[in-house]
């Protein structure tokens, strides 16, 4: 019988922290402006400028250790990671080593399998790099900075997960906890989010860890869950054939499902960590942390919980609100306005999950009102609208945040209510379908069906069905 | 001298902080390493247990600044200090992973 083994994986997760500014200087943390608008002596590197400590990121790492059951380190302090590479100008990265802000914290994670808890080793902030673009025309790399200097938070968990599965909850629970606390947008595809996976394999049974290698470059759940898995298969064979796994760190290509060895930057392993003599302490008082702890927002699970006793919508439509705090927000302003919770979880769960697929579009993505959702559902509550046309108008929300009112008045899109032209319209409809009255009154009582629709027609769209349905019954039935 | 550098430990250094040293630097810079960890097994002698790890030479912590951007765009300046630039950028030479 073949061997069985055991996965096992910690992660190495960075976040962008959502600050204003970057970590150690006042320039703007923007996305996507022009190389090197966003820079300044400090961030890049020039000799004699001085870092100072953004507060907020000390806040954020705090937010994010109480969050997911950490120790703060109340006496805390910064390190300096030194390498040579040109998109880190001060030849050195401004890190933690010696003592990170948060220590020994976990994560409870839910499977098929059930629920688990990850062990969380550490928090550390430190600073981004800056970015190379390699120019083939001149055979050169350019440099922009605007990335330098990015706060970042590294999340280290324990060797706890024993499968993508079980990765993909982590990483999606550190991203809600995140997302919730307001302290980054956590995108994996944008790189606000990054996740370096650490596997080794082992025997089931054996105690003893198999030597791992680190997996970068994963930009999306699914590259790591085939990364995981292409990993897991390239160490059994190694071992089965009798080789060695060798400790080292790989890319992964996910167009070809392949990962090759990073050629290891000599020496580069030894960083030579030393305090950073330009940072001062950074000691947290209790004042401090009790505040920190009394500005925590409400997180997703305590969220869950109020939903289901408040509102009374469905566990599932609950799950899916809160898994995004953009949406629940929307969610929750809209009912505010409104107060109709199931109507508004409807167009969230329904037509909102249909065009976000529709554009390939996360629920972050979503830029329309409260305000003009809360109207649609009055349009459509007082029946001044009917369903189908509340779905075109609502595309138009949508897609460009339109005020219902005023455009369904501007498209005279509004319900025919006057009872008298729409009987006259259905008169000329049945006395020109002759056949489907005729079957209607033989008893194929679905008939109707077809004169609904061709007075729908004749309306545009722009009746209420049930009148239709109530005033054409009257005429068939004298 | 109790310490003695290797000729492998002088090489090793200088990859690490880039440097390239002729056969007399090299040999020089053995004979101050060595003198410089002579220093440190000294300071060594003196018992440490029950003093505190210090990790800045000013008492002064906690030193934040606010998280408000003021720095505008400066790139022009800032460039100038490019050996070479290119499209708003520091021009290097080609580095790939």
């Amino acid at each position: 019988m073949s061997k069985q083994y055991e996965t096992v994986i910690g992660l190495e997760v960075h976040v962008e922290l959502a600050t204003k500014t970057k970590i150690f200087c006042s320039c703007s943390t923007e996305f996507g402006g022009a190389p090197n608008t966003h820079t300044c002596p400090v961030c890049t590197g020039m000799p004699g400028s001085l870092p100072v400590l953004n507060k907020q990121v000390v806040e954020y790492a705090i937010a994010v250790g109480l969050a997911t059951n950490c120790t703060i380190t109340q006496n805390c302090k910064f390190d300096r990671k030194n390498y040579f590479y040109p998109d880190n100008p001060q030849n050195y990265q401004i890190s933690q080593l010696y003592l990170p802000i948060c220590r020994n914290g976990s994560v409870e994670i839910e499977t098929e399998a059930g629920k688990k808890s990850i062990g969380i080793h550490e928090i550390h902030m430190e600073e981004d790099a800056g970015k190379l673009i390699h120019d083939d025309w001149d055979d050169c790399s350019l440099v922009d900075f605007n990335r330098s200097g990015v706060p970042l938070i590294e999340i280290v968990s324990e060797p706890d997960m024993r499968s993508a599965e079980e990765v993909i909850a982590y990483l999606d629970k550190l991203r809600l906890i995140i997302q919730y606390l307001g302290a980054s947008d956590c995108k994996l595809n944008e790189g606000s989010m990054r996740a370096d996976v650490n596997l080794s394999v082992r025997e089931v049974g054996a105690t003893e860890f198999g030597t791992r290698t680190e997996m970068k470059n994963l930009n999306s759940f699914k590259a790591i869950a085939r990364a995981i898995e292409a990993e897991r298969e390239r160490q059994i064979d190694l071992i089965e054939s009798g080789e060695q796994v060798i400790q080292e760190t790989r890319r992964w290509d996910d167009t070809k499902e392949y990962s090759y060895a990073m050629r290891s930057k000599e020496d580069a392993q030894d960083y030579r960590y030393f305090p950073d003599p330009d940072l001062v302490p950074v000691v947290i008082s209790d004042a401090w942390l009790e505040d920190i702890r009394s500005r925590q927002p409400e997180l997703r699970d305590e969220k869950m919980e109020r939903y289901a006793k408040e509102y009374g919508i469905p566990e599932y439509d609950i799950s899916i609100i809160t898994n995004s705090k953009h949406l629940a927000d929307i969610f929750e302003e809209t009912v505010a306005i409104c107060n109709n919770p199931k109507k508004v979880s409807n167009w969230l769960m329904v037509e909102t999950m249909r065009l976000l697929k529709e554009h390939d579009m996360d629920p972050e993505d979503i830029r329309f009102s409260p305000a003009n959702l809360a109207k649609l559902i009055h349009l459509t509550e007082t029946k001044a609208i009917n369903s189908s046309v509340a779905k075109e108008v609502f595309e138009q929300i949508f897609a460009e945040n339109i005020d219902p009112e005023q455009y369904v008045e501007e498209k005279g899109l509004k319900t025919v209510n006057d009872e008298g032209a729409l009987r006259s319209t259905i008169e000329k409809i049945v006395e020109a379908n002759p056949q489907s009255v005729e079957d209607y009154r033989n008893g194929k009582k679905k008939a109707i069906g077809f004169l609904v629709g061709q007075t729908m027609k004749e309306m545009k769209g722009k009746a209420d069905p049930g009148m239709i349905n109530q005033i054409l019954t009257e005429i068939l039935e004298q | 001298m109790a310490n003695i550098i290797s000729d492998e430990t002088i090489e090793y250094v200088g990859i690490l902080a880039k440097l390239e040293l002729s056969p007399e630097e090299k040999e020089q810079a053995k004979k101050d390493m060595g003198s410089m960890l002579d220093y440190i097994d000294k300071l060594n002698e003196l018992d440490t247990s029950n003093v505190e790890p210090m990790s800045h030479v000013f008492p002064v912590q906690n030193v934040f600044r606010e998280d408000v951007v003021v720095n505008g765009d400066d790139r022009e300046n800032i460039l100038k200090n490019a050996p070479e630039q290119k499209d708003g950028s520091f021009q290097v030479p080609k580095t790939v992973e």
